[in-house]
């Protein structure tokens, strides 16, 4: 038995099988032939082909049912390397010459072509390596006589330990079957984790090495409300977690009991509670948790693990479905926002050593206006069939936050010229998480119609913490000081102006700094599903008056350490009655 | 492999210049569907940038050319249905690879 300790991203206690991803290239050894064996090479060559060539074939009918036409077309090229006569043609002439066993030849050859790959002068081809490199280890696996699982292909419950979950992993995962993510990389905000609490599935990340030490098929503990994995657990600690998994599904079950009451304070101040979500299919759960709307609709997994764009009456459809689905509630729709650990497959954009930093979000909007307009248009049509808000990511000065807002009105006139209908007043957010927004938010705060204020970058760039890099995660801290005060900053602001202030980033999810941000006046929190319950507990649980005397206390402290530390000894008690 | 046809009469031989005009140029995509396209034809059909020259029925050839916007590439086609197979390659320039 091992343990090992990460971040806890999602919570919840599983334990399953383990489905290990391959990360690392498998090992191919350097075997001569006779000539007699070249035949029995050859056969073994054409036979892994034909067998990879079901498996592609497979995976991509599935690919094309279950999510979508377009998200299948990357196996095309897939399949025509398959069936490419050069490289064929090359194995087999090598193996002639060279007399070694195919598998080095080939694996030798793939590796020729993914150097020549990486080595071409534009973004796009040199991620075609990847693919390259894809197809030769599913020929290799296949040659090798190994039957590799996919995440496509699963059958029985597991759960899934890799070095990371890229999105398209994720898109290909049969999710029946995933229920916990264990991954050697990562942080709260990277894509396993915000997929997990999409999917309610515990999660544990950065555990740094458990994809080399967890084999296929051992038995793998998932803590995600401690961050902790146990590998081959033992009997006595299998029915501890046995219990702890009970004990967890009736505090779920109990927190749902709050699903229909409001995120009232004990001295009745109401706060707007709210879910994020990814995609349509997420309201069936936003609604099972009770949230009174959607502060946060991250529209760009639309757009990931796709080779065109997608159009705009594919926009409109999702939109409108959010919209309808959700009624007189609240929903924020945030603009595209790529980039930083988001990229697309039907963009060249180039790959940026400082991409967080980059060509993201709105800058990228901004430029591409074509793309920009296209979304805006799904909006706007979208915007008559319920309570749609409109909210423009990364905005770091006055003049972006203008230009969105200029051709927002190009948009809307267009569809006046049309004779389309649509939401003429929709109201239009921006979302601060720039330090240069949420200093200068009296200023933005007289274009805006409402603030979100997005915790996880705004403690990203304040701090100068890669939030997904897990050396320095100790130092991503959201009761910092500097960002207290900047959050309470923005709040006040925004209040001068008369107009609302959101919080949409994780910090909100976690119970006491919930209780923070009421006390600093926030109008809404928007967070997991999963995380719902037991926000609205607490704040059924406190008064406004208390968590304003609390926030005075936090703010005469000085570090992150005494701040947690204060939090915890004064809400503890109230912490401790929402779980029993 | 293309079939050798032994009627030479019957065999034509082109070359042909065009530019890649599509936002992207030959990426994935684009690729694919002119291999595939090329494929269905017997002749033998090779295509040049610069001094890179690759079999045109090679997705790995064809991707590893790098052609980008505004590159101009040659092709060579040899064999009894040359022709139609220039005029569906042209096809899939001028319609942009459906883009």
């Amino acid at each position: 038995m091992e343990k090992h300790y990460g971040i806890a991203v999602s919570p919840g206690i599983v334990f399953a099988r383990a489905l290990v991803m391959e990360s690392k290239d498998l090992v191919v050894k350097k075997v001569p032939i006779d000539e007699t064996d070249i035949p029995r090479e050859i056969a073994r060559f054409e036979d892994a082909l034909t067998k990879t060539r079901a498996e592609l074939l497979n995976i991509r009918k599935k690919i094309a049912s279950e999510i979508g036409r377009e998200h299948s077309e990357i196996f095309n090229a897939h399949l025509l390397i398959l069936e490419d006569r050069t490289l064929i043609e090359e194995v087999i002439s090598r193996l002639r010459e060279e007399k070694l066993n195919v598998e080095y030849i080939f694996s030798d050859i793939i590796e020729q072509y993914s150097r020549a790959f990486s080595q071409i002068d534009d973004s796009y081809l040199k991620e075609r390596t990847s693919d390259v490199k894809d197809i030769g280890r599913r020929i290799i696996g296949n040659l090798m006589g190994r039957k590799k699982e996919t995440l496509a292909e699963i059958k029985d419950q597991v759960v899934v330990v890799s070095h990371d979950l890229s999105p398209s992993e994720t898109a290909l995962m049969n999710k029946k079957y995933v229920i916990g993510f264990a991954t050697d990389v990562g942080g709260p905000t990277s894509h396993a984790a915000i997929m997990a609490r999409s999917m309610e599935i515990p999660a544990v990340v950065g555990l740094e090495t458990i994809s080399s030490e967890v084999l296929d098929g051992d038995i793998v503990v998932i803590d995600g409300n401690n961050g902790i994995v146990i590998v081959n657990p033992d009997e006595e600690t299998l029915s501890e977690y046995k219990t702890e998994e009970e004990k967890f599904e009736a505090f779920v079950q109990r927190l749902d009991q709050v699903k229909e009451l409001a995120a009232t304070t004990l001295d009745g101040h109401t706060i707007e509670l709210s879910a994020n979500i990814e995609f349509p299919s997420d309201i069936d759960s936003v609604l099972l948790h009770g949230a009174h709307g959607i502060g946060l609709y991250r529209t760009e997994y639309m757009y990931l693990n796709k080779t065109v764009f997608p159009t705009e009456e594919e926009q409109f459809m999702a939109y409108k479905t959010v919209a309808e689905r959700m009624g007189n509630m609240p929903v924020v729709i945030r603009t595209l926002d790529l980039g930083g650990d988001k990229f697309t497959s039907s963009l060249d954009m180039p790959k940026e050593i400082n991409s967080f930093m980059g060509w993201r979000a709105i800058r990228f909007c901004l430029t591409r206006t074509d793309v920009f307009k296209t979304q805006l248009r799904a909006i706007m049509r979208a915007s008559v069939f319920g309570n749609l808000k409109v909210m423009f990511p990364m905005i770091s000065n006055l003049s972006e936050l203008l230009k969105a807002k200029e051709i927002l009105a190009e948009v809307k006139q267009d569809l006046k010229n049309e004779g389309i209908e649509f939401n003429d007043t929709i109201p239009i957010g921006a979302m601060i998480e720039v330090p240069s927004a949420a200093i200068a938010s009296d200023i933005f705060a007289k274009e805006a119609d409402f603030f979100s204020i997005g915790s996880n970058d705004l403690i990203q760039y304040s701090l100068a913490v890669d939030r997904v890099n897990e050396k320095i995660a100790y130092l991503y801290q959201p009761t910092h000081p500097a960002i207290i005060r900047l959050i309470k900053y923005v709040i006040e602001q925004g209040h001068k102006c008369n107009i609302m202030v959101g919080m949409c980033g994780e910090m909100a999810a976690n119970p006491s700094h919930a209780v923070l941000l009421v006390g600093m006046g926030i109008d809404e929190l928007s967070i997991s599903a999963a995380f719902l319950p037991k926000v609205k507990k607490v704040i059924r649980s406190i008064k406004l008056s208390d968590a304003q005397k609390l926030v005075e206390e936090c703010l005469k402290l000085t570090t992150s350490e005494e701040v947690s530390g204060y939090l915890d000894s004064k809400l503890l008690p109230i912490l401790e009655s929402i779980e029993q | 492999m293309p079939k050798r046809s032994d009627q030479t009469d019957s065999e034509s031989h082109m070359v042909k210049k065009i530019k890649v005009e599509n936002k992207l140029g030959l990426h994935a995509r684009p690729a694919a569907l002119l291999v595939q396209t090329i494929s269905r034809y017997e002749s033998d059909i090779t295509v040049t940038k610069g001094t890179k020259k690759v079999n045109a029925k090679s997705i790995m050839g064809v991707m590893m050319l790098a052609a980008g916007p505004n590159s101009i590439l040659t092709f060579e086609l040899l064999g009894p249905d040359a022709e139609q197979a220039w005029a569906d390659i042209e096809d899939l320039f001028k319609r942009n690879f459906d883009e």
